[in-house]
């Protein structure tokens, strides 16, 4: 990156380290960070609406709705994680394909399974057989975002379903003395008080969530965990920089990112919650009552 | 024999025209100097990528490079995430029962045990021995009397040994040599080196026969007129056998 950093052998320490620090891969390390808050940034909305769907879907009163519902959550939170993504990327992938490969070649008369082969003609390979780099990894990137909200929205829609059923009744019982509609109560009265109810649980998941990001690694993509353990690990003089194993000093760099960002969302929590609170048939909400009027 | 190889090429060059647009993407690891890497340049490089590129311009192939860690690079092959495998793959019975293999690429490597200097070569034997999971030498270790301990990574065997985790590392001989000369006398090979493998090669799906032809011819083309010998002499030095 530096005008110095063309013979690296004979640099002085803070010189090698400086070139060292702003090679191409070190600049891809940097990035991996950025990926990892995208992907939560994106994965925890989607995790949040399944998780909606989910709660809605296990207290419909059409049975295959909720069995539908209760199926998903019962199931996605037996399995650990990390069959999980290993699971979903192969098999919706290939489902995928296979659903494809039907449209486009409905002439095709090879067997798709040949041996251990899956082998689907070329216009029914997706992401296409031409398609860029980039088209791949944004379809793997997609596939993860895909894999953690399964998991993660079932876990969200177990707390939200709580928090619904946590609504005093007395004030569903009022709602609907009013000639409220089930709709309208939920509407109304469940879903803008249930959130204060939901909020531990949903931080619980959050933190959870970001713990669970060194998974992308498994999904092929070259997440912050891939990086730290390429750049660590010892390189001989085949590289430029040559140096011992230094995986230590990654990981710590890893640790710090992951207790920074838990630390910022546990206080972001906090205020959420004493934002919910405010007016709520709470504990909390008494307290602040009677802060008030103190 | 050169008539046939050459003949077999223009034969592979007219069945793979159908195929020249398509990309043919190969799956390597990225982790094991000097076969595969990513270096500071964060490029992929190598033996086996100078080889490949080689490969691809002589069939008029595009060809593009996938990094895949070595636990997954065969379920990913086969399930048609990438067409070929180039990851320092010994050629061997239990893998071709799954993916088939090209002509080989690099003869037979040399295998060898590094550890630390001093240590007793009855370690061998008796002691706790690192190696990449999934890999010849960690069937070795299985089937010796020695205790394996297994790494997803070839990297991460070295510190095992370093760190006094495992008495020795089985591994390729070429991927231990640039250890042993940087690290000042600390680190040794102990034993006697052995040839488990029957070489390198490529792995291609087994249903996938036209582009195995294709890369197995050029290969023989690519040992026959000497450019692989160039190849290897590159990358690797003297201290390797050649073809």
């Amino acid at each position: 990156m530096f005008a110095f950093c063309i013979d690296p052998a004979t640099l002085p320490q803070w010189q090698w380290f400086a070139c060292y620090l702003t090679t191409p891969t070190h600049f891809a390390f940097y990035r991996s960070f950025l990926m990892v808050l995208l992907l939560l940034a994106i994965t925890a909305p989607v995790a949040l609406g399944m998780g909606l769907l989910g709660a809605m879907a296990v207290r419909s009163r059409i049975w295959p709705v909720s069995w539908l519902g209760k199926g998903y959550v019962n199931i996605v939170r037996g399995v650990p994680d990390i069959v999980f993504f290993m699971f979903v990327p192969i098999a919706l992938g290939q489902g995928i394909e296979w659903v494809w490969h039907h449209i486009q070649c409905p002439d095709w008369d090879q067997p798709i399974r040949q041996g251990n082969d899956f082998i689907v003609c070329r216009e029914a390979k997706i992401p296409g057989v031409n398609a860029p780099a980039w088209v791949r990894d944004v379809y793997a990137f997609g596939m993860a975002v895909i894999a953690f909200a399964l998991v993660f929205g079932a876990f969200a829609a177990n707390t939200l379903y709580g928090a619904m059923q946590a609504i005093p009744k007395a004030q569903i019982e009022t709602a609907e003395a009013y000639g409220m509609t089930p709709a309208q109560t939920f509407r109304r009265i469940i879903m803008p008080q249930m959130w204060v109810y939901a909020l531990p649980g949903l931080s619980n998941i959050w933190q959870i969530l970001i713990k669970a990001t060194p998974l992308l690694f498994l999904l092929g993509l070259q997440d912050a965990v891939y990086w730290a353990r390429e750049l660590g690990g010892q390189k001989t003089s085949l590289y430029t920089y040559p140096h011992p194993d230094w995986r230590v000093w990654y990981f710590l760099v890893l640790l710090c990112f992951y207790l920074f960002l838990t630390w910022i969302s546990e206080r972001s929590f906090a205020r959420l919650n004493a934002r919910l609170s405010r007016g709520q048939a709470t504990a909390a909400g008494e307290r602040m009552r009677k802060a008030a009027a103190a | 024999m050169k008539k046939t190889a050459l003949t077999l090429t223009a034969l592979a060059f007219m069945a793979s025209g159908a195929m020249a647009q398509d990309v043919v993407r190969i799956g390597t690891e990225g982790a094991y100097p000097p076969w595969n890497f990513i270096n500071d340049a964060n490029e992929v490089v190598g033996y086996e990528i100078d080889l490949g590129n080689e490969i691809c311009r002589r069939a008029g192939l595009t060809c593009e490079w996938v990094l895949n860690d070595w636990d997954t690079i065969i379920p990913n092959l086969v399930s048609g995430n990438y067409d070929v495998i180039m990851a320092g793959m010994s050629i061997t019975e239990a893998r071709s029962q799954v993916i088939s293999f090209t002509t080989n690429y690099l003869p037979s490597d040399p295998s060898a045990y590094m550890a630390l200097a001093g240590t007793d070569a009855s370690v061998i034997e008796d002691g706790v021995i690192a190696v990449q999971s999934n890999t010849v030498q960690a069937g070795i270790v299985a089937d010796g009397t020695a205790d394996g301990l297994e790494f997803p990574t070839p990297d991460e065997t070295i510190s095992a040994v370093r760190n006094g985790e495992a008495d020795a590392v089985l591994a390729d001989k070429n991927f231990l040599q640039p250890y042993v000369d940087d690290s000042g006398g600390d680190l040794v090979f102990i034993g006697d080196d052995f040839y488990p493998g029957a070489g390198t090669g490529a792995g291609i799906r087994q249903s996938d026969d036209e582009l195995r032809e294709t890369f197995s011819s050029i290969i023989m083309e690519m040992r026959e007129d000497g450019s692989i010998n160039a190849l290897i002499e590159e990358w690797f030095g003297d201290g390797i056998a050649k073809f």
